[in-house]
C-alpha cells in the first residue's frame, strides 16, 4: 500500500486520478481503517487529504459556512456561530460514534463512505448543503444527494475527492434539526434518520421546507413531496400528518435485525414529525 | 517510486521521538511493538472498545484507527506519560480507592479518556461522564464504580 498526504488539492487530484482505480481517500479514517483492517478493501493507493489546508478549516462564505471534508466532528461540534446557524446539522455530525470517534470522524468521510444509515447526509440534504468536488476537469459544485448512488457507492469519478461542504446563508426564522432512532441512547447505527429544514414568514407560515430520510432506502433520501405538504402551511397537526404521510410513501427499507421493513416505515413518520417539531421551536425562537 | 518504510518524527509524552514504519502499520502497532508502550492496548481493533484511547494533538482518539505514519509531525499522549515516576494522576488513585477496575484491560483506556474529560469539562455531571466515556467499553466493572471514580477525582482535582 502507497501512502500519500499531499499538501494541495491539484496534488490530491494528480495523484488520485495516476493511481488505481481502488485508490481510496483518507479523512479521519473512522470507516477507512476499519475496512482496510479486516481485509474488506486492499487499496495499492491511500490519499491523506488532512494536510490540505481547504478539507481542514471553516470558513465564513456569502453569509453561509464552508466546511473542510477532513473536519473532526469535535471542531464542528465547538464552533459555537455554525451550531447556532444549523443545529440540526452539528447534532447529525455530534451523533456519530464515541468522544474518540469524534477527534477524527468527518463529514466528507461520512458522506463518501456512503453508509445508507450515515446520520450526517439526511441532515445535509434537509440543509441544501452543496459538495465542492476536485477532479482532474477542475473543481465543480454538486448537491449532497447527489452523491451517494448506493451501499458504498458514490457518483464521484476517478481522480475526484469532496473537498468542502456548503450551507448557504440562513433567511430569517430559520431552522434545522436532526433525528435518529436507535434502539439504545448512545454508539448505535440508525434505524431510521430524519432530517427537517424549515423557514417561517414572522406571520409564522412555512415558506421553504426540506425534509429528508436516511436507513429507509439504499442512501438517504430527499423526499419533496413531505417539503411540499408543509409549505405554505401554519405547520398544524393535518400539515404535519399529511408530512408525515409523503415520509411514509418514500419509504422503501431493509429488512434486517435492527427494524423490519413495517416497523422502519412508521418510525420515518414518526422520526420526521418530531424533528420537523423541533425545527419549528428553533424557528420559532429566534 | 511509492516508500516502502516511512520514516515519522513524532512527540510522545512530551519526549521526541523518531520511528520507521509501513504504511498500513497503525499508531497502535507502533506504540505497542516498535516503541514497547504497551499500556494501551488492543481490544476490538476497530475503534468501538476505546482500549487503544491516546491523545493526539490533544484530541481523544483511537490509535488502532490512526496510521502510523499520520503522526509524523504531530503529538501523542499515552496512558505511560499520565503518572509522574510513582506519583500517580489523581485519576490513578481515584481508581484504585474506588476498586474501579477488575482484569484492568479496558483501564488505561478509560484513564487517558477520562483525562481529557476533565480537562475540558472540570464539573461534569453524571450523565456527561457515562456519555464521554461510552466509547470505552469494560466487561467487568458494569461501570458504576468507574463513573463514581471519575466524579470523586474531578472534586479533587477542582478543589486541589
Amino acid at each position: 500500500m502507497q501512502y500519500e498526504s499531499p499538501q494541495s488539492v491539484d496534488s490530491a487530484v494528480s495523484l488520485l486520478a495516476a493511481g488505481a482505480d481502488d485508490a481510496r481517500v483518507l479523512a479521519g479514517g473512522t470507516d477507512l481503517l476499519v475496512q482496510l483492517r479486516a481485509g474488506m478493501i486492499e487499496p495499492a493507493l491511500v490519499v491523506d487529504i488532512k494536510n490540505i489546508r481547504e478539507t481542514r478549516e471553516i470558513a465564513r462564505e456569502d453569509g453561509g459556512f464552508r466546511i473542510g471534508a477532513a473536519v473532526s466532528g469535535a471542531e464542528i461540534g465547538e464552533h459555537a456561530a455554525l451550531k447556532e446557524a444549523w443545529p440540526g446539522v452539528v447534532e447529525a455530525v455530534e451523533l456519530i460514534g464515541s468522544t474518540q470517534i469524534q477527534g477524527r470522524a468527518s463529514m466528507g468521510g461520512n458522506l463518501c463512505n456512503a453508509s445508507p444509515a450515515a446520520d450526517t447526509v439526511p441532515a445535509l440534504i434537509a440543509a441544501g448543503a452543496v459538495c465542492r468536488i476536485a477532479g482532474p476537469g477542475g473543481q465543480r459544485d454538486e448537491a449532497v444527494e447527489s452523491i451517494c448512488t448506493g451501499p458504498g457507492r458514490t457518483s464521484l469519478a476517478k481522480g475526484e475527492f469532496v473537498v468542502s461542504l456548503y450551507l448557504p446563508a440562513r433567511p430569517p426564522r430559520s431552522a434545522d434539526a436532526y433525528l435518529r432512532f436507535i434502539p439504545r441512547t448512545e454508539m448505535d447505527i440508525a434505524v431510521v434518520g430524519a432530517g427537517v429544514n424549515l423557514t417561517l414568514e414572522a406571520s409564522g407560515e412555512c415558506s421553504a421546507a426540506r425534509v429528508a430520510l436516511g436507513a429507509v432506502a439504499p442512501t438517504a433520501i430527499l423526499v419533496p413531496e413531505a417539503g411540499e405538504a408543509l409549505v405554505g402551511s401554519m405547520l398544524n397537526e393535518p400539515d404535519l400528518e399529511r408530512m408525515a404521510a409523503a415520509v411514509r410513501a418514500a419509504c422503501h427499507p431493509i429488512d434486517d435485525k435492527r427494524g423490519t421493513v413495517e416497523y422502519r416505515v412508521k418510525v420515518a413518520g414518526v422520526m420526521a414529525r418530531r424533528a420537523c417539531g423541533i425545527a419549528l421551536d428553533r424557528a420559532r425562537s429566534q | 517510486m511509492p516508500k516502502s518504510k516511512f520514516h515519522v518524527v513524532t512527540t510522545v509524552n512530551g519526549d521526541s521521538v523518531e520511528f520507521l514504519c509501513e504504511p498500513q502499520q497503525t499508531l497502535l502497532d507502533v506504540l505497542r511493538d516498535e516503541l514497547h508502550l504497551t499500556g494501551s492496548k488492543e481490544g476490538c481493533g476497530s475503534g468501538d472498545c476505546g482500549a487503544c484511547s491516546v491523545m493526539l494533538d490533544g484530541r481523544l482518539v483511537c490509535a488502532c484507527l490512526v496510521l502510523a505514519v499520520e503522526a509524523n509531525g504531530h503529538s501523542v499522549e499515552t496512558i505511560e506519560g499520565m503518572a509522574h515516576g510513582d506519583d500517580l494522576h489523581p485519576l490513578q488513585r481515584k481508581f484504585l480507592e474506588h476498586s474501579a477496575l477488575q482484569c484492568g484491560v479496558c483501564i488505561p483506556g478509560f484513564l487517558v479518556a477520562a483525562k481529557a474529560l476533565l480537562e475540558k469539562h472540570p464539573d461534569p455531571t453524571e450523565t456527561e461522564v457515562r456519555y464521554w466515556l461510552a466509547g470505552n467499553l469494560c466487561r467487568c466493572t458494569g461501570y458504576d464504580k468507574i463513573v463514581r471514580a471519575v466524579l470523586d477525582a474531578a472534586v479533587e482535582m477542582r478543589t486541589g
